[in-house]
This record gives C-alpha cells, structure tokens and sequence, in this order.
C-alpha cells in the first residue's frame, strides 16, 4: 500500500563534504552542557556597574562557545545547504505528505500517509458501495485478481501442465517435503496394505498412466461442453429470428411518423428550453439585510472619500456602471436594494407590503401611497410612508390616518405630468402641503420612465418646476417652508432618478442668481444678499448633491457663490445679518465632512463680531471687506441697554427673518441681536473645532482671538453667551509628563518611540547576521578550495610516484641490457 | 427804439398761438430781418422767445439767433471794434448805417447773455442747442473777427467767448456730464482746446481761491470732466482740425505748436490738482493719470510732488498712485527713498478686495521682478502676500499663488520658506511679524509659508491645487499670471458650472428627508423652519 514518492530529478550529488569542525564544535559536542556551564572558561560574566536590588537580568552569564557553535550548527543546516545548491537546477523534492514536517511524530505521518493512499484508490464508484470489504492485496496486487487468475488457468490450459504441480507430482518428482510425506502417510498405508512392494519405477508408471487418465477424461468433459453450447447457440438463433421480424416493419412506417415526431421534439426542446425552477434567493435574516445596508453605505462613503481626495480623474471611468444595450436609462435597476426579500414582521409573512409594491408600476393603483420608488430604499415595513409624509408629532395615528383617508378620498388617482411651470402650479393650487407632496408623488408614479417612451423628459421636467415651485415658496411672505420641507424627499427621488437633469436645473438657478449679483456688483460694487429662496436652494444643493467632492458640478459654483456674496454683499440691517448667518452655516455644513478652509467664513464671522464691539479704537485687528472698521452701521449689534440680557433666552432663529423681521420694541431688537450673536458665536466655535488641524489655525483665528479676548463685552452678555465665550477661550491644559527623562507626552508618541527603538535593535541584529553568514560562507569556501588544492597536490604526487617508479624501471632496464 | 411795444407784441402773440405757428413765426422773422433792414426790430420778439416757458420754443428760438446772428456776422452787418453803449450810439453822430450796425451788435450781446444763461437751463435740449449756437458764434467770429486789429501778429480767435462758454460748463451747481461729453467734438479741434485749457485754468484758479481751500465736489467733478475729456495728440502733424483758419502764419500761432499745447495742458492739470480733491476725484485722476496726463506733460516730474502725497495717503489711493509713480521712476529717473517699505505697507487685507487689485498686482509684479532686490525683501513680500491670502477671495487666490511662487523662482535664496531643512519637523510658533511695517524687521526670512500648506485644504479645488505646487519641486519656467490678474469670480463660477462630457454627476447618498438635516445640521441647530 504505502508507496515512494520519491522523485529523483537526475541528481548529481556531491561528495560527502570533510567538514573541518570548529574547535567551539568540537567542544560542544564533545562534553555534556553541565560540564560546560562548570567550566570557568566557558562561561562569560557580564559584568553590571551598578548592583541593583531586586533586579532580575536575564544576560548576566553567557556561554559565548555553546552559543557559537549552536549559531555554526545552524547555518550548516541552513545557509550551507542553500550554498551547495545554489548553482543547480535539479532539486530532490520528496513529495510524500509531511515530509519536511518535524513537529509531526512519525506514526502520524504513516497513518496520514495510509489514509491518503486510501483516499486515491478510494475511486468514485466506490462510493455507494458501503458494505464492501476492502480490497486485500499483496505487492500491489490484489489478491481476488491472483485467484482468479488461477482459475483462468485451470480453464485454459488444455494441454499442457506445466503449471500445474500437483502435489503428488512434485512429491514423487522431487523427492518430495518432509511435511507432504508426512501428511501422506495414512494413504501410503493404504498403499502398504494392499499391495506391499512395489517398485519406483511401477509407482511412476502408475502415476503417469493416472495423469492420463485424468487428462483424457477432462478432454472429454470439455467436447461435451463445447457441443452443449453450440446447441445453445444454434437454439438462440432461431429465437433470435423472431424476435428481429418486427423492426423492419417500424421502418417502413417511419416515413409517415415523421412530422409526429418533429412535432415531438419540437415539444420536446421547447420544454428544454424553458425556464427550469431555480433555486430561489436565500431569504435575508434582519442582520443580513442591516449588513448589507451598512455595507453599502460604507462602500459609498468609500466613494466619497475618493473624490474629497480629487483623484476621481483616473479613476472615473472604472466607477461609471455598466450599461446593458438593452437598457432603457429609465432608472430601474434590479440591485439588491431592489430585489424584494421574503420577511417577517411580528411573526406575520411581509407579503401583503410586496404585493402593494409590485402593485405600484400599474397606473389605477390606488394604493401607492405607500409603495416605493425605484430610487427608495430599504424594503422595511412602513418605511415608505414615513419617509415621504413625516407625520407630525401632534396628531395620533388614528388622526393621521383618517387624514389620509380623506385626503385620498378627495385627490384623484392618476395625474398627466405637468407640462409647464403653470400646470404645476394649478394641478397643486389650494392643496395642503402633504397633499402636495402626495400629487407630486403620484405624478412621478403615473409617469414612471418604464412605462412611456416620453415619462422620461416629462419627469425630468417635472423636477425644474419643482425647484420653480420651491423658489417660490420661499419666496411668499410669509414662506412655505413647512411645504419646502415636505417637498425634499420628492426633490431627492427625481435627483437620484435624473442626475444629470437635476444638476443642469441647479446650476440653471445658481447661474441665474450669481449672473445677477455679478450686475449688480460691476454696476454699483456690492450687491444684496441672496434671498431666502436662494438659500434654500443652496441648502436643497447640500442635499441632493455630496458637498465635499473635490470638484463637483454644483457644489463648488454653490460655494464660490456663497463666498462671493460673503465678500460682496454689505451688511446694513439685521436681516442681512441674518442672511450672512444662514450662509455661514451652510458654507460650514458644506465643508464639514472634508474639513476644507473656507476663508470667507472667517473673515464674515470676525466683522459679525465687530459689529458687536461697542468701542471702536485702537482695535488691533483688521476686518475684510464688506465690512468696515467703522461707519455707519458698523453698530448694528451693539447693545442699546443692557436691560435686555437678562430677559433673553435661547431659541432657534426663524428663516423668514431674513425676508423682514417685525421688532418694534428695542428690547426684542436686542433679544434678536443676542440670537444672532450667540450663532455666530457657536459658529466660530465649529469653524475653530474644523480647523483646529490646519498649520496656520493661530494665525487664521488671531483677529477673532484679539476680539473675542479685548474688545467684546462679555460682561454685558447673558450666561449663556459668556458660557459660550469661555468655551472658545479658556486655554486647554495639557498635562505635562516630562520630568527629565523622555517619556513622551503621549501614548502614541512612547508607542512610537518603541517602535523606533526596537526597529533600531532589530535593524542591528540583522547586519550582524548577515555579516556573520558572510564569514562563515567564506570560511566554507576557503575550507573548499583548501581540499580541492590538496586533492590535487595527493594526484600530483601519485602520479610523480608512478613516473618515477616507470622511470626508475626503465632506468634499471636499461642498466640490466647494458 | 421802441422796445417795450414790440415785447408786448410778441408776448400776446406767443400766448395766443400754438407752438408750430410759433416756429413759423420765428422763421419767418428771420427770414424778415436777413432780407431787409427794415424788419431789424422783430430781433427783440425772437430775443423774447428765448425768456419763453416752453422748452420747444426756446429750442426754436436759439436756432433761430444762431441762423440769424451767423448771417448777420457774415454779411459784416454787425459793428466791429469797441462798441459805444446804447446810450453813447444814439447821443453820437453816427450815420444810419452805423448806428443800426451799431443795434445790432447790441442785440448780438444781449442774445450771447440770454444764450450763456441758457447753458445752465434744466433742460438738456435747450443747454445743448445754445452750447452748440455758442460754438457757432465762435467759429464765425473767428472768421469775422468783431474787434478790430491792426497790428500782423494778432491771431484772430474769439477768446472771451469761449472762456464765458467755459466758465458755464464749469458749473458749481450741476453735474455738467452730458453737456461736457457734448462738448468734446468741439474738443477735437486743436484751437478751440488749447484756448478751452486755459480757459479752464483761468477759471479753476478764480474758483478755488475764491472757495478758499474748501472742497467744492460739483466744481471740481465738472472740472475733471472737462479736462479728462480733452485728449491730446501725439504727433504735431496731427494739428491740422482747426475751428478758426488763420490768414497768416498759421505755423506760427501758439495753438498750433503742440509744445505750447502741452505746456498748457500741463498748466491746466497742475491747476487742477493743486487744490484739494475729494477723494472719489483723487482717484478717478490717479486712474487716468499715467495713461493720459502724464505723456502729454511737457515736464512730468513736476507730479512728484502730487503722487508722492497720493502715496502717501493710503489705501486704494496708494495703489492707484503707484502706477504714476511707477511711470517716473521708470522713466524720469525719480528716486524714491523706502519705496519697497511703502509697498510693504500698502498690503493689506483688503488689497484683495479693491476694485484695483488687477492693476496693483500688476505694478507689484514689473516692481519685484528685479532680480536685484535683498533676499529678506523679496521674503517679506512673499510671507505678507501669503499671510493676507488666509484671507483672500478664490479669484484672488488663484492670483496670487502663482505669484508667490514666482518671487520664490526669481530669488531661489527664498527657497527656505518653503523647504528649510533644519527646520523641527513640528511647526512652532511663526517668527514672522505681521506688525512690523519694516520689511527689514519682520523676520520673514526666518519663517516659513505656513499659509501656503493650510491653502492646500481650500474649498476651490484650484486654489487647492495651485496650492500643492509648493509640493514639488518648482518649474524653472514663471507662471504667467497676467491672464490671472483679470480673472473674476463670476469668470470662476461659469468655470465651475462645465461639467466634463459624459461624466456621471455624483448624488448625496444619504437619503434626504427633511430640509434642515445633513451634514452636521448645523442650519437646523440655529434656524427653524418659520
């Protein structure tokens, strides 16, 4: 069974090396460890310069010559192997199982090897043979294929006997064994018995004329065979011809069956061609399904990492999606978001929720309220509704819900998408604004791309008008912005849908208001701050579009719009305060994620604050335009009595104070300035959180610093303000753990210094061993060269001898003939 | 003659019929008067007609003087040489011929009064009408002189009448732009501008001492529109449109020699800028001063004194001056002492801000791009530029960038402020001052441009990028940033909207479901939805 695997690749084996052993070898091997960690001159004493109690050293008594020639052991093993075959090609691989293994015991590696064996020979048709016995062999071959071989013989041979040595034969040929004699001794008595003295000669003749018998006996038994079957056969053909009347009939009826049967195989590749029942996807466990939501979103984060980094250059195109020919551009995609997954919930089957959502492509479907967009996500149960009408906390459900109803009592089902600006607007005039949000959905349904070759154009419209709408939302007074609110989830779904559309219809916006405050400004050298419906919109951009690319089609003219009406827009009033405000949130809000540096931020948040200072003097710092060192308006949020701190509490600014802010009363004035102030305080609080990390921060944050510290009154300011400004300028104690020694400051750093440390050892250690290995090579190759020299001079020599000798004889040869 | 009885006349009748029988009356007293002498008392009804309250009649009425007046003058139908008043004219023995001549002379003043008075009426019809009959008159008194000369040497050219037109135009009261801007087609001719230059010096000089140091903003805007529209020639063969032809000697006259021509256009500017200006003129001057005043000087030095003082003053001022300046030392050979200190100074915030950023920049750059400037200058440069741009717009930055990287390929000893070698690899605190006004003393050298690695973090992603140069190792080739210098964020924007061809637009993954979420809500922390 077991078998060699041992290949040998034309070898060419080298002469046994005379190795020259170390005297440090010699020695090691020579005495036993205790001796020599007796010996005195064995041992080395590292000697210590300062006795330290308590203090356990590892190295203070080392064997340098153990050591030594354990080090020379091991390079012989190793590195000398590698340099006797370093020039050669052919290698001796011993492939059986664990061969080069030396932490298996030798036992294991038998048995594994048997198993292995077993293994191979274990074919596949033996699979279901379960019961089977093994299969015994004896040198590799079975011992039943011995038998029958055997018997094969018996059958065969005919004639001739020579493999057949029948026990007698052999006995009486060869004298035969004891064992046989013995064994036969009973017969011989019969033998005996009957008649007594016979001689070998008659016995052989005897045993000859028997073996003859038996011959011609066995011939006979085999005619008889062979007759039998030739009846047999002869009885069979008969049969036979019978039986082989009838297919010569079925031919002759071929010609006639023939369409029959096409229409057979056509039957029966049709069914070879249809879909088989496949096995169907692995119903998703909650985790699963939460896994791989978590793994999208890691992967788009991932994404948009890469394009902060700015290198979305190269690798572009290998991102952009795979496009089928087929494909419709219809924005329906079966990815795994889409695919509708079995799933439980409260230990019922979710399968009425799937059913509504199959439901949804059809246009009289009343129900798709609550089935979900292409573009939506997540398959949970009711998290369609929610994410399109959020209800409000107020209501109960069983409000909300009737609500509903009435409302799709009211609202028609199937909507034409709108065609103009104008037919929006009157197919949602007079509609509250989730009942708006419910048109602009079923528009979206009806007119889904998959469903006309047109709804494509129509819904890419759709989302124009829809920003249209938003605009002027917020541009009635007072603003809709609870129906801009509503409106979001909308804008985001037509966004996904139509990216490229819905960027054209931004930058359309952008373009129109950054076109007329570019007028204003040649024409007059400032303009007014954006509108509120502006600021919506820029804020709709941070939305729709990822803000912290390094080059995107919307966001950087978003932010560059942003910083020009920064610069450029003066700040006359408090609203315009508060416009500046809102802007510098956005512009924080768009570079939070990839902590970019935004100037004009700064610079807007210091003049906010320097409208504050109420004293305007050898300030100490400069302000940036548009703001002034002083002038009119450079009061605007001064205090005008100090009364007011105290009544003021701190709430959220509304938007609409940008269109105009009703505060007749001086006292609410302050209130107000308060609010903004304590914005823009906590704004600068964040922009010095961003940018905490950038080299110049002290230098950026230096006027802000000088302003905050000297020129503002803190004092006249409610706690919560002051709570504020101390935050930002409280200095940040920093524990210091240097006392003399280098420890580090921190644990990264002593982590680090470690690091460096043990790099520096093991670097060390390493040209230590590669100079050793280099000297012990050389010592190799010298000791080498050193034999291969005397080999030759022992030739040399020999052969000197032997001329000589030659010599010698002639020599004498000669004098012998003379 | 009769003068009460021919206004009531015409009064009534002007009352009485509609504008077009107006101007058909008007005419037809023209035609009258110019066909017989007889008819030489209709003059005071048109003279009437120019008091009237409409403006149509009185536009009728001036041309019809200019019509009148202009044929008269041609006829030689009005009195040359000193006119003896209305009352000496009828007491002397005069024959017929010359006491109507005599008339009418009188009347040819009297409608030249009415006429000057009309420059400054409301309308802009009737002011432009009565400058353009004014020039008329001018031209053909030139041609008919009313003032008799008997010596060679007169030049005849009506001076007093063109400095009365002036001294109109010069109004303390009203903006005089459109008129002015009329006026400068008269201003092509070589004559009637070198008479106007020294008109308006004449007038200047009356005006302001009279006004007695006092800004006088109207006077002085209408003052530097009239000067600034005059445009000089270059060459003097280009004198050759004249207003009034000389009969002899025309090369000799003083308006055609263009060394007199700039010797009171230099007159004239000096004037002007003498007095104090208020500070939207210094800079429309400072503007226009090294483009069209300086050239045209006889002697261009005489404006240090101006321009130093402009420099000294500061701000967009300062800037603007610069450009003068630039012009003397670069070819007048004007040494100015701490003028690199000064520029350091003007560096500020705001410098990126003006209006005049492009042509500042500009200057700054011919400035610093001798190669034989102290390193620690060039290194104050660059730390203070670099220093202000952690305030900077985008469009600027993207300006000044490059520029900064500039000043460090023309002086490779600069090289330390950004790759110092022995510098610890943890950024202490900066050395430089940004105080110090001293380029000498700021210790810049000792620096490093901190602010140019923190730009490397800017939202634009140009500004970014052209930030990153530093990174590498610097091209020996010079950015050129004179296409830069221009660049405006509007251009900025546009570049922004163009969106590589069939390129994906990235979309916010995060699903948006309310207004004020999203990326820190920070809105949503400050604002509510109201």
């Amino acid at each position: 069974m077991k078998r060699c695997d041992i290949y040998l690749h034309n070898v060419q084996m080298g002469k046994p090396q005379k190795k020259k052993k170390n005297l440090a070898d010699k020695v090691h091997r020579t005495k036993t460890t205790t001796e020599i960690k007796n010996n005195p001159f064995e041992v080395k004493i590292n000697r210590k310069k300062f006795e330290v109690l308590g203090r356990k050293t590892k190295n203070d008594v080392g064997l340098p010559g153990v050591s030594r020639s354990k080090a020379n052991q091991k390079r012989k093993e190793t590195l000398l192997k590698e340099y006797k075959q370093k020039d050669k090609n052919n290698k001796f691989i011993d492939r059986r199982f664990g061969e080069y293994d030396t932490k298996m015991a030798p036992e294991d590696k038998i048995l594994k090897r048997f198993a292995m064996e077993r293994q191979r020979t274990h074919d596949k048709k033996d699979i279901y043979n379960l019961n089977e016995e093994e299969e015994l062999t004896h040198y590799g071959q079975s011992l039943a294929e011995i038998e029958k071989l055997n018997d094969a013989v018996d059958s065969d041979s005919d004639s001739e006997e020579k493999g057949l040595l029948s026990a007698e034969l052999t006995a009486s040929h060869f004298g035969g064994g004891g064992g046989l004699l013995r064994r036969r001794k009973p017969g011989e008595e019969d033998y005996e018995g009957g008649r007594k003295a016979k001689s070998r000669q008659e016995l052989i003749e005897e045993l000859i004329i028997k073996s003859k018998q038996e011959k011609r006996e066995r011939q006979n038994q085999k005619e008889e065979a062979q007759e039998l079957t030739e009846k047999l056969d002869q009885d069979w053909k008969s049969i036979q011809a019978l039986l082989s009347k009838k297919p010569p009939k079925s031919e002759a009826k071929e010609d006639e069956h023939k369409p029959k049967l096409e229409e057979y195989d056509m039957m029966v590749r049709e069914l070879g061609f249809e879909m088989k029942a496949q096995p169907s996807e692995k119903m998703k466990t909650p985790e699963e399904v939460a896994r791989e939501e978590r793994e999208r979103l890691q992967k788009s984060e991932t994404d948009r990492l890469r394009r902060m980094q700015g290198d979305v250059e190269e690798g572009d195109d290998k991102k952009r999606v795979h496009w089928s020919a087929d494909d419709l551009n219809d924005g329906f995609i079966l990815d795994k978001e889409d695919k509708r997954t079995l799933s439980y919930q409260d230990g019922k089957w979710n399968i009425e929720e799937e059913m509504e959502r199959e439901e949804g492509g059809e246009e009289d479907d009343g129900e798709e309220a609550e089935s979900g967009e292409p573009g939506r996500r997540g398959g949970e149960g009711e998290g369609g509704r929610k994410e399109v009408v959020p209800p409000k906390p107020s209501l109960s459900e069983e409000e909300r819900l009737a609500q509903q109803e009435a409302a799709k009592a009211e609202l028609p089902y199937t909507f034409k998408a709108p065609e103009s600006y104008h037919d929006l607007k009157s197919l949602i005039h007079g509609h509250s604004p989730e009942k708006q949000c419910l048109i602009v959905e079923r528009i979206q349904k009806c007119n889904h791309p998959s469903l006309a070759v047109g709804n494509k154009l129509k819904l890419q419209k759709l989302f124009g008008f829809l920003l249209e709408y938003v605009g002027e939302l917020a541009t009635r007074s007072p603003p809709r912005l609870d129906a801009i609110n509503k409106l979001t989830p909308q804008l985001y779904g037509l966004c996904q849908l139509f990216p490229d559309a819905a960027c054209k219809a931004m930058q359309t916006v952008l373009n129109d208001s950054a076109h007329e405050m570019e007028e204003a400004i040649e024409v007059k050298g400032r303009a007014a701050f954006p509108g509120l419906d502006m600021l919506v919109y820029l804020k709709i951009t941070a939305l729709l579009f990822p803000t912290s690319d390094f080059r995107h089609p919307v966001a950087t003219p978003a932010l560059v719009y942003i910083s020009q009406a920064l610069t450029k827009c003066p700040v006359t009033t408090l609203e315009e305060v508060t416009s500046g405000l809102v802007l510098c949130c956005l512009v924080l809000e768009y570079v939070t994620l990839s902590q970019r540096f935004v100037p004009e931020l700064v610079d807007f948040l210091l003049g906010i604050l320097h409208l504050a200072v109420p004293v305007k003097r050898s300030l100490g710092y400069p302000v940036v335009p548009p703001f002034r060192l002083a002038g009119k308006s450079c009061d605007l949020l001064v205090m005008s009595n100090a009364e007011g701190a105290e009544s003021w509490s701190r709430k959220a600014l509304p938007l609409s104070a940008v269109q105009g802010l009703q505060l007749p009363s001086a006292t609410e004035r302050d209130h107000y300035r308060l609010s903004l102030l304590a914005t823009c305080m906590d704004l600068v609080k964040r922009c010095a959180l961003l940018y905490k990390s950038l080299a110049s921060f002290s230098q950026i944050f230096h006027p802000i610093k000088i302003l905050l510290t000297k020129h503002l009154p803190v004092e006249s300011f409610p706690t919560d303000i002051q709570d504020l400004h101390r935050e930002l300028y409280t200095p940040k104690i920093v524990e210091v753990l240097d006392y003399g020694k280098k420890r580090g400051s921190s644990k990264q750093e002593r982590e680090r210094e470690k690091l460096k440390h043990k790099y520096k050892k093991e670097f060390k250690g390493a040209l230590r061993e590669i100079r050793k290995d280099t000297k012990f090579l050389a010592r190799e190759k010298l000791s080498e060269i050193m034999s291969r020299d005397a080999e030759r001079k022992r030739k040399v020599k020999e052969l000197f001898g032997s001329l000589a000798t030659q010599e010698g004889e002639w020599k004498a040869l000669k004098r012998r003939k003379k | 003659m009769a003068t009460s009885r021919s206004s009531n006349v015409s009064t009534d009748k002007s009352d009485e019929t509609a504008k077009k029988s107006s101007k058909k009356d008007i005419n037809n007293k023209v035609e009258l008067i110019i066909k017989n002498r007889k008819n030489a008392n209709d003059v005071f009804d048109i003279l009437e007609y120019l008091q009237a309250d409409k403006e149509k009649d009185v536009v009728f009425a001036v041309n019809a003087c200019n019509k009148l007046f202009s044929a008269l003058l041609e006829r030689g139908d009005l009195f040359v040489g000193r006119l003896p008043s209305e009352e000496e004219m009828l007491t002397g023995n005069h024959s017929a011929e010359e006491k109507y001549r005599m008339f009418m002379r009188h009347r040819y003043n009297s409608c030249k009064d009415s006429l000057l008075g009309l420059i400054r009426h409301e309308a802009f019809q009737v002011k432009e009408s009565a400058l353009v009959t004014m020039m008329k008159f001018v031209s053909v008194e030139g041609k008919f002189p009313l003032l008799a000369v008997d010596w060679e040497e007169h030049y005849n050219f009506p001076r007093e009448l063109l400095k009365a037109v002036v001294e109109r135009l010069l109004s303390d009261k009203e903006d005089m732009a459109l008129l002015i801007s009329r006026f400068q087609e008269f201003l092509e001719m070589e004559d009637v501008r070198y008479y106007v230059m020294g008109s308006i010096c004449d007038n200047v000089v009356r005006v302001m001492e009279r006004a007695k140091g006092a800004v006088l903003p109207v006077y002085q805007s209408n003052v530097f529109l009239l000067a600034s529209s005059i445009s000089m020639p270059s060459q003097e063969a280009e004198l050759s449109n004249f207003l009034v032809k000389q009969a002899a000697k025309q090369e000799d006259w003083k308006a055609a020699k263009l060394k007199e021509h700039k010797r009171v256009f230099e007159r004239m500017w000096l004037c002007v800028l003498k007095y104090k200006l208020p500070s939207s003129m210094y800079k429309k001057v400072l503007v226009i001063l090294h483009d069209s005043i300086l050239p045209h000087m006889s002697k261009p030095t005489l404006m240090i004194d101006f321009l130093t003082a402009a420099y000294e003053v500061g701000g967009a001022i300062s800037l603007l001056a610069l450009n003068g300046l630039f012009v003397l030392i670069h070819q007048h050979n004007l040494d100015y002492p701490d003028f690199y200190k000064k520029l350091y100074s003007l560096l500020e915030p705001s410098v990126f801000h003006v209006k005049y950023r492009a042509r500042f920049f500009h200057l700054a750059n011919l400035f610093l791009s001798s190669s034989h400037l102290p390193v620690y200058l060039v290194a104050a440069f660059a730390k203070r530029l670099s220093r202000l741009a952690l305030t900077a717009p985008p469009a600027a930055l993207l300006m000044v960038l490059p520029f900064i990287c500039n000043l460090i390929r023309r002086h490779p000893a600069c090289r330390v402020l950004i790759h110092r070698p022995s510098a610890a690899e943890e950024p202490c605190d900066d050395p430089y001052l940004m105080d110090v006004d001293d380029p000498a003393h700021c210790h810049a050298l000792e620096s490093s441009l901190w602010e140019l690695q923190t730009l490397q973090t800017h939202y634009h992603p140009d500004v970014a990028k052209a930030a990153m140069a530093i990174n590498k190792p610097l091209s020996e080739q010079e950015d050129d940033i004179s296409e830069l210098l221009e660049l405006s964020a509007y251009e900025l924007f546009e570049r922004g909207l163009k969106q590589k061809e069939n390129q994906a637009v990235p979309l916010e993954f995060e699903v948006a479901t309310q207004l004020l979420q999203g990326s820190g809500g920070i809105l949503g922390a400050h604002f509510s939805l109201e």
